[in-house]
């Protein structure tokens, strides 16, 4: 249980992937945020309708799927850390995983690092496909891997040991 | 001595909009600051904020000092006085500061209190091992000082303080064994959870800390699970090798000034202790003492800014400065403050409002 681990349910999971059909249309943002707290730079960082507005701060984010377009500059604004892009059609068995960075030691591109589970675990091998630097002063780095496709769900960091 | 006419004791979230809204009434402000520099704990917050663009969203407390402080400094209605302490609170209205080595006093029409909270400490044994920290006094040594505590650390509490001190903790490179909650359940934001959870870190809820053991300092911790009455569990015992034990179970209001100056208080655990009885507009039972940030009831520091807007613009509408628009803009900021209180993690700040507003009602 998300309350007691910190880590979501298959459940939870399972309730905010986007459709099959926009999955196989490329690059998508997955909102891991289960909590109503009081928040709401996702939506105010997207400028094509991707969030869905906010009747109530304290309102779970909702994607517009259809409007999300993947860019992932929704990744380095959540304070949270917890919005991520995945893209199922990169090739036939890798999928790209965006994730939100903050720690100072940068990956290089093109560098094979530890892809990290909800849990830490080392999951598999992952390749650094880019590095972007927070696009605003003070935001979370964006990195995206290249992960093998059936993990596209489980990875979801990088060691920051290596 | 020296003369005011709002006094605002902090130079934290709270107090800095405080001075800044005040003044932008028009009246003329004097900030008592105990650190040389302005920010109060938002300066080792590096995490970036919650909440809405009001409440500077998505930026890191750092920057928020920064960008707080700056308009502070550069407001000729205001008056900084770092490295100054305030002392106490004479019958006659005036509070008495330590300023520069030298004791000096300040005349002021109004008051406004911003001066936080401090943390609160378990009681284990050997909990006086060197080693055995507050996470807020670890956060100040990494994120002010640039000193790292250790090597190994765990964490004890699973709040939104323990869990963003553990983050840290791992951005410094220093390794986090385990974050340990009495609680069944974490306190922090869940976001804040997963984000240590996925480089590794075990959340151990309904756990304890045992006993810490170490010859000259801090060597290793015993934490066990603990039963629905909160004792340990036989066989559930284990020893965990660390030389840094943060302890993160709570803040409490830093009341004294508001207790001297006669303001009715009342004990209300879920705003962490004693707090002065106030009305909605910051105002205690005292007229023109006002509260404002964690002394009034601990809570987020996005609170505690809007907080410090709605007591300044009152102190100043009591001195006759900003009558025009004071409705207006009162009105803004007591919508700001319910958004961020009306969502099921606001149950806790909302229930002992609830008494604090009752217990008001019984003092008048």
């Amino acid at each position: 249980m998300l309350e007691k681990t910190g880590i979501p349910t298959p459940e939870q999971l399972e309730a905010i992937k986007p459709s099959k059909e926009r999955l196989a249309k490329g690059p998508v943002a997955i909102v891991e945020c289960f909590q109503e707290i009081p928040c709401d730079p996702c939506y105010t960082a997207c400028n094509r309708g991707g969030f869905l507005p906010f009747e109530d701060i304290n309102d779970l984010p909702r994607t517009d799927e259809e409007k999300c377009n993947g860019c992932s500059i929704c990744v380095g604004f959540c304070p949270g850390l917890a919005v991520f892009i995945v893209d199922e059609t990169y090739s036939d068995d890798e999928a790209l995983v965006t994730i939100p960075w903050e720690f100072t030691r940068l990956p290089a591109e093109g560098s094979q690092v530890w892809g990290l589970d909800r849990e830490g675990n080392e999951a598999a091998r992952v390749t650094v496909k880019k590095v972007r630097k927070s696009a605003k002063k003070n935001g979370a780095h964006v990195i995206t891997l290249m992960v093998p496709k059936d993990k596209a769900y489980d990875i979801r960091s990088i060691s920051h040991k290596e | 001595m020296l003369e005011t006419e709002v006094l605002v004791i902090g130079g934290g979230p709270a107090g800095l909009k405080a001075a800044l809204s005040a003044a932008r009434q028009g009246a003329e402000v004097t900030l008592v600051e105990r650190d040389p520099f302005l920010g109060g704990q938002l300066v080792k917050q590096t995490h970036m904020f919650f909440g809405s663009k009001e409440q500077y969203a998505s930026e890191r407390g750092v920057n928020i000092a920064k960008i707080l402080s700056k308009e502070v400094e550069e407001n000729d209605k205001i008056r900084v006085l770092k490295d100054t302490t305030a002392l106490g609170y004479y019958e006659d209205r005036r509070v008495a500061i330590e300023m520069e080595g030298k004791f000096e006093t300040v005349n002021h029409k109004a008051l406004i209190a911003a001066t936080g909270a401090q943390e609160n400490t378990l009681v284990f044994p050997n909990c006086d091992l060197p080693g055995i920290y507050g996470a807020g006094a670890v956060q100040t040594l990494m994120n002010v000082h640039g000193v790292v505590p250790g090597n190994k650390v765990a964490m004890v509490g699973a709040g939104n303080i323990g869990v963003i001190v553990s983050y840290q903790l791992l951005q410094a490179g220093i390794d986090v064994v385990a974050i340990i909650e009495a609680m069944p359940k974490i306190g922090a934001y869940l976001v804040h959870a997963s984000k240590v959870r996925r480089m590794g870190v075990p959340i151990y809820t309904s756990h304890t800390v045992v006993e810490a053991r170490g010859k000259d300092c801090l060597e290793s911790i015993v934490i066990s699970q603990i039963d629905d009455k909160w004792q340990p569990v036989e066989g559930t015992g284990r020893k965990l090798d660390v030389d840094v034990l943060c302890v993160s179970v709570g803040l409490t209001p830093l009341t004294e000034l508001l207790f001297q100056a006669g303001c009715k208080m009342a004990f209300i655990g879920e705003l962490g202790g004693h707090v002065a009885l106030r009305d909605i507009n910051m105002e205690t039972t005292v007229p023109n003492i006002f509260v404002a940030g964690d002394v009034s009831g601990i809570e987020e520091a996005s609170a505690a800014m809007v907080e410090g807007q709605v007591a300044g613009l009152t102190a100043a509408k009591n001195l006759g400065y900003g009558l025009d628009d004071y409705e207006e803009k009162v009105a803004a900021a007591h919508k700001e403050l319910d958004g961020l209180r009306r969502g099921p993690v606001g149950g806790k700040i909302r229930a002992g409002l609830d008494k604090l507003y009752k217990e008001g009602e019984v003092a008048v």
